[in-house]
């Protein structure tokens, strides 16, 4: 099993390095619209009640929560890739086992978005980025972000296997993109001044994934961010990857 | 000249008729400026209280203005990928091949870009009055805004068009539309300049689409607009682009 996991995942990671269409958009478009919004919101810092010195303080979470939109579109195209080509039909003929085919596939993913995820945290500290978690906090941040990319990547990995087309998967992006301008993405809710808005960021859990990566670097560690972050996370996680497998389960049929 | 009239508004009428009747087409060039408005108008009001920060029409209005220009310049670059499509998909080999001017191709598609801009902006000026925008500027400053939105419009599809015309696939798609969203976003986007913060502000000064939607913003509110200055960048820029796209199009007419 670990050897066919292994051998997936290596196959899902020469995939995405192969295109640089695949490794440089979920590295560059973040980093860009951040680099734009740090400049063009750095006076939203002079709001009272505003909880961070700088506006990249605030803003760094978000290039995270691109990076595992992205991943979930690279998880999901490349499983329904699969479907269109046959390449699971041939493999319902060979001993693989299903769930290696999902692990090894999310895995790889998971592997390609935490080196965009170290280049977002190396560019935040380049940029002069405040870190009160401590050293221990980087870990933690980078746990909290890839289970976020793991949720967001089952998501897509369920869409792909349940469609079989990469179209329906691209499809699914605009959507994913309003969940994330409808949160507390660019300012804080309690200084949202729209009381719809303010109640869509609410509700809406990417405002408690962005808030429970924010708080490493604004707050150090704050309790309940963290918990709404990790929960969320941990629930996106498991309504994907159970949505995957059962998807995975009709697709790849041994008769 | 009837022969120009001719082409003109048949590929006019193609490309109208397609974005019109097309959900594919027609659904996202309505919902992303609305919804860009909607994100932006209410997320961000409070950006309104910054000190500092005086616009008399308030913050929806401030965001109006950009969101305008931004689905204006955005309708060109589709504009853009519906030219590429139409050479990936050999429609416009035969159309070069039929037209007796070939000029007015691109004279089609860019009166099809302005129809687009025309369309999409009623829609989101009824939104946005819907929603509570105030209008402080006068009758003519409306017209002046208008007119900018077009003339954006214009630039943006005289640049895809000379985009897709080199290319002509529609994988340089974001060939057209990185710049464009470069320039848009590169501008005093959610604040005046003099609160734009580092790089952004040291750009946003020399950026021509600055001029265009700072007096775009004055024409709303009424206040001492430089709309000449920002009418003369825009048609600066339509000229570079005219014969960027006209070279383009020799380029793809010699390429056959």
């Amino acid at each position: 099993m670990i050897e066919q996991v292994a051998q997936m995942a290596r196959r899902s990671i020469l995939q995405t390095l192969r295109q640089p269409a695949l490794v440089i958009p979920p590295i560059l478009f973040p980093l860009m619209l951040m680099a734009v919004n740090v400049g063009g919101l750095d006076a939203a810092t002079n709001l009272p009640g505003f909880p961070a010195d700088t506006y990249l303080d605030f803003a760094i979470a978000v290039p995270f929560l691109q990076g595992s939109l992205f991943a979930m579109i690279n998880a999901g195209s490349s499983l329904a890739r699969d479907v269109e080509t046959g390449f699971i039909r041939r493999l319902a003929m060979t001993p693989m086992q299903r769930a290696a085919l999902l692990v090894g596939n999310l895995s790889g993913v998971l592997v390609v978005a935490l080196g965009s995820s170290l280049i977002y945290l190396g560019v935040g500290f380049a940029a002069g980025m405040d870190f009160p978690a401590g050293v221990l906090g980087v870990p933690a941040l980078l746990a909290l972000a890839m289970l976020i990319v793991l949720g967001f990547a089952s998501l897509g990995a369920f869409v792909g296997l349940r469609s079989g087309s990469g179209e329906a998967v691209q499809g699914f992006f605009p959507l994913f993109f309003v969940a994330l301008f409808l949160s507390s993405m660019s300012l804080p809710r309690n200084l949202i001044e729209q009381d719809w808005f303010r109640t869509i960021a609410t509700y809406n859990p990417v405002s408690y994934l962005i808030e429970g990566i924010r708080s490493f670097i604004v707050y150090g560690w704050d309790g309940e961010a963290l918990a709404l972050g990790f929960g969320f996370a941990t629930l996106l996680a498991a309504v994907g990857v159970t949505g995957a497998a059962l998807a995975l389960r009709t697709r790849l049929v041994r008769t | 000249m009837s022969r120009f009239r001719d082409v003109a508004f048949a590929v006019w009428w193609r490309t109208i008729h397609n974005f019109t009747t097309n959900p594919s087409f027609l659904l996202p060039s309505i919902i992303f400026p609305l919804f860009f408005f909607t994100a932006f108008a209410g997320g961000l009001s409070s950006v309104g209280n910054v000190p500092g920060f005086d616009f008399p029409s308030g913050y929806t209005a401030f965001q109006f203005v950009f969101v305008l220009l931004q689905a204006s310049a955005f309708g060109g670059v589709f504009t853009g990928f519906g030219i590429a499509a139409d050479f990936e998909n050999g429609f416009a080999r035969r159309l070069l091949l039929g037209a007796p001017n070939r000029t007015a191709i691109l004279a089609g598609y860019a009166l099809a870009a302005l129809t687009r801009a025309v369309i999409i902006g009623s829609l989101l000026f009824v939104v946005a009055l819907i929603t509570g925008m105030k209008v402080t500027g006068d009758g003519v400053d409306l017209s002046g805004l208008i007119g900018l939105a077009l003339l954006v419009s214009l630039t943006a599809t005289l640049f895809a068009a000379g985009v897709a015309f080199r290319a002509r696939t529609i994988q340089a798609g974001p060939a057209m539309q990185m710049p464009v969203f470069l320039i848009l976003f590169l501008a005093p986007v959610f604040v005046p300049l003099d609160l734009v913060a580092g790089w952004v502000h040291a750009v946003a000064k020399v950026n021509p689409f600055t001029i265009i939607v700072e007096t775009g913003r004055d024409l709303i509110a009424g206040t001492n607009p430089h709309f000449l200055l920002a009418a003369a960048v825009a048609l600066g820029l339509i000229a570079l682009f005219m014969l960027w796209a006209v070279r383009g199009l020799r380029r793809a007419e010699a390429a056959g």
